[in-house]
């Protein structure tokens, strides 16, 4: 889209006045300053989702709308997780961290921050390790999503 | 600075000229000074000065309606944006081609909660087509160029351009660009061969054909294509509220308005037929009612019109084509021409002989021996008075429906009212805007006494500039409408549907130096409309006492189906 002031009111008005879902939203510009993209992650029926695609292409900022689940994509999230780590629980964690890929980028006496990158399964799988009760904080991105191969969002 | 340079205010006006403006309906405040002072400089673009900012929208609206040019508006910042915003939203609903103009307090003060500060971009984002906040004097021209392209091209709308103050007084050198491209819009336009060819297949197959043609006919200018099509297929045709006078009502394949108040044998020619075209109509609940219902029956649709989202939004087409009403008619008509096959005789006639069944029904009869004047009968003997070729507007509620059944549209823009927001208040000011746009034709604004009190304050702005209106006010005392809804679905409890207190209209109409009639006797109606069309550089207000108990027949109850009508 437009990296216009307001093209993202645009497009989370649109969702709210629908009664459509955001899971997830992510916006940056782009290697051409002039343009922004954003991946948005939505559920809903297949006519649900036609006319979400639809009423996006309608928006005058936007300038192409893709389905990434159309096809071979590859979507990924980064998180900040902040866990308590004290005693043995350390090396259990490190060890977790290590399994799922991740890194250790801040440490005190009692605590860790994780940083780690995935689709947004493996990172609920990762949460899901680490346990309610180690978790102190939590800050994810949203999905960021592109498409395999010859797979293209150009602007002409 | 050199001799060329022009402030904001100025080349807000130059751009306007250059689009061909000749009428711009607003009302002034601080943030909208410089361009005030501009206007008045000139005098190719005339002001017309309303008196509430609703007005001026609804006056541009009609304006824009009854001509092919898109309506123009100009109102100051804050309470002058939200007095526009029923307006704009009104427009917006109806898909009406307008831009908005609006002062914006200036930009070192935006944020700061200044002095008649509203967020006008973002209390107007979800009832405009677009709207621009222009923060730079040298992307005015530019911007305002692109409102009249956005707001006329592909599925129109409103679009809105907020100035703030010292933008309009800042100098920059004055050029208007020659054309726009937007790589973010491009309005479709584009041909379907082999999606024509599927919808000429379904067409020659059916057996129980129906076209419904909506108001992107009106808006498409595609009335001629539409008559075409429809008479060389000999097929029924229906109309919406929005599509009235796209095809001729007085045809005989015109088989009436269909919907919640649409008459017996257009609702049932839609439920029953095998093959649907619709064109440039879009499936909403006043129109097919509960959508589940009318998907009891099997039919193939085709869908035409020119937003993609609006196809398959209520209802699941079989062959959707997106593009402009009157090209893809053309196509079909080209197809058909060339093609020396008919649809299927012998059903069609049986399908005829069916849909004249219900048509025998008689559907919008009433008391026509009634002591009490019926509203139905005023707008029988409008329509006779006018011999059909006046310029309607009208309010909502029973007055719209019945205007709408009796009146009979045999033209494109005749038909001005507000389907989709259904906003009281819109027949007053839209019908100034609709005499502006059409000096010599007679517009009547057919109202109640409800509606008519939600901009009466217009009469002063009619007064002011010579405006003839006939209004003809059906008076029954009730919102009508309300009235109905309570009688049938809330045990005849009439909460706050009674409107007490009302006004003398004739005297109110006298006091603002107009006419005002009151017609009491069913026997009087068509001498007094005679002597009011006769005063033609007079407005006249006709006060019509009429029956308080009357209901609009049909009526589909809501959440019910096409076929599940109340009748009389």
């Amino acid at each position: 889209m437009e990296n216009e002031a307001g093209a993202l009111s645009r497009v989370a008005g649109l969702f709210s006045a629908r009664g459509y879902n955001i899971e997830s939203l992510t916006v940056a510009p782009t290697e051409d300053p002039t343009l922004s993209r954003m991946t948005l992650v939505t559920v809903g029926s297949d006519s649900v989702v036609e006319q979400i695609t639809k009423q996006l292409n309608k928006l005058i900022d936007v300038v192409k709308v893709i389905d990434l689940s159309d096809g071979d994509h590859i979507e990924c999230e980064l998180m900040l997780v902040k866990v308590s780590a004290l005693g043995k629980n350390r090396k259990e964690i490190k060890a977790t961290t290590d399994i799922f890929c991740g890194r250790i980028v801040d440490t005190t006496d009692t605590s860790y921050i994780i940083e780690l990158t995935g689709t947004c399964s493996k990172l609920d799988a990762f949460l899901d390790a680490m346990g309610h009760s180690t978790i102190l904080e939590t800050v994810r991105t949203g999905a960021s999503g592109i498409g395999r191969g010859g797979r293209t969002l150009e602007v002409k | 600075m050199s001799a060329e340079d022009l402030t904001g205010a100025e080349i807000t006006i130059r751009c306007l000229q250059e689009e061909g403006v000749d009428h711009i309906f607003g009302y002034p405040g601080g943030a909208v000074l410089f361009i005030y002072d501009e206007l008045s400089k000139q005098d190719k673009v005339k002001h017309i000065l309303v008196r509430h900012e609703q007005a001026a929208i609804h006056a541009a609206d009609g304006y824009a309606r009854s001509s092919k040019k898109p309506g123009v508006a100009l109102v100051t910042s804050g309470p002058g944006v939200t007095n526009a915003i029923t307006g704009i939203a009104t427009a917006y609903m109806d898909s009406i081609p307008m831009v908005i103009i609006s002062g914006q307090v200036p930009t070192h003060a935006i944020g700061l909660d200044a002095f008649q500060e509203v967020d006008t971009v973002g209390i107007t984002r979800p009832c405009v087509k677009h709207n621009f906040l222009v923060k730079d004097i040298t992307e005015l021209a530019a911007t305002i160029k692109k409102a009249f392209y956005i707001c006329s091209t592909g599925r129109p709308g409103p679009v809105l351009v907020d100035i703030p103050k010292d933008i309009s007084a800042e100098k920059f050198k004055f050029s208007y660009p020659t054309s726009v491209s937007m790589r973010s819009y491009n309005p479709i336009n584009e041909e379907h061969p082999e999606q024509l060819k599927e919808a000429i297949r379904l067409i020659m197959g059916s057996k129980r054909p129906m076209v419904y043609a909506g108001g992107g006919v009106i808006l498409g200018n595609a009335t001629s294509q539409l008559t075409r099509f429809v008479q060389m297929l000999d097929f029924p045709c229906t109309n919406t509220l929005m599509g009235l006078g796209g095809y001729p009502a007085t045809d005989k394949q015109f088989v009436g308005m269909l919907g919640m108040h649409g008459t017996y044998e257009a609702n049932m020619a839609m439920q029953n037929c095998d093959v649907l075209i619709a064109v440039g109509a879009r499936f909403d609940d006043r129109v097919i009612g509960n959508p589940k219902h009318f998907s009891n029956k099997d039919r193939k649709i085709i869908h035409i019109d020119i937003d993609p989202s609006s196809i398959s939004k209520r209802v699941r087409v079989d062959v959707p084509i997106i593009g402009s009403v009157s090209n893809v008619l053309d196509g079909l008509i080209k197809i058909l021409m060339a093609n020396k096959e008919k649809p299927k005789q012998e059903e069609l006639k049986s399908w005829w002989a069916q849909i004249d069944q219900w048509r025998a029904r008689d559907c919008l009869k009433y008391d026509r021996k009634s002591t009490i004047i019926k509203p139905q009968m005023v707008i029988e003997k409008l329509y006779k008075v006018t011999k059909g070729d006046a310029f309607i507007t009208s309010d909502v509620g029973q007055h719209q429906m019945w205007a709408a059944q009796f009146y009979k549209f045999d033209k494109p823009k005749r038909w001005i009212n507000s389907g989709g927001l259904g906003t009281m208040g819109f027949g007053l000011p839209s019908a100034m805007g609709v005499q502006i746009a059409n000096p010599k034709n007679a517009v009547a604004c057919v109202t109640g006494e409800a509606s008519i009190q939600m901009c009466i304050q217009e009469l002063s702005t009619c007064k002011q500039y010579n405006l003839p209106l006939k209004i003809i006010n059906l008076n029954n005392r009730y919102m009508g409408m309300v009235r109905q809804w309570q009688e049938f679905f809330h045990g005849n409890r009439y909460a706050e549907s009674y409107v007490d207190a009302l006004p003398d209209f004739v005297k109110l109409a006298e006091s603002y130096g107009h006419v005002g009639m009151k017609i009491e006797n069913p026997n009087d109606i068509e001498d007094a409309l005679k002597e009011a069309f006769k005063l033609k550089d007079k407005l006249v207000f006709m006060d019509f006492i009429t029956d308080q108990t009357e209901n609009v027949f049909p009526m589909i109850p809501g959440g019910k189906g096409l076929s599940e009508m109340i009748l009389v």
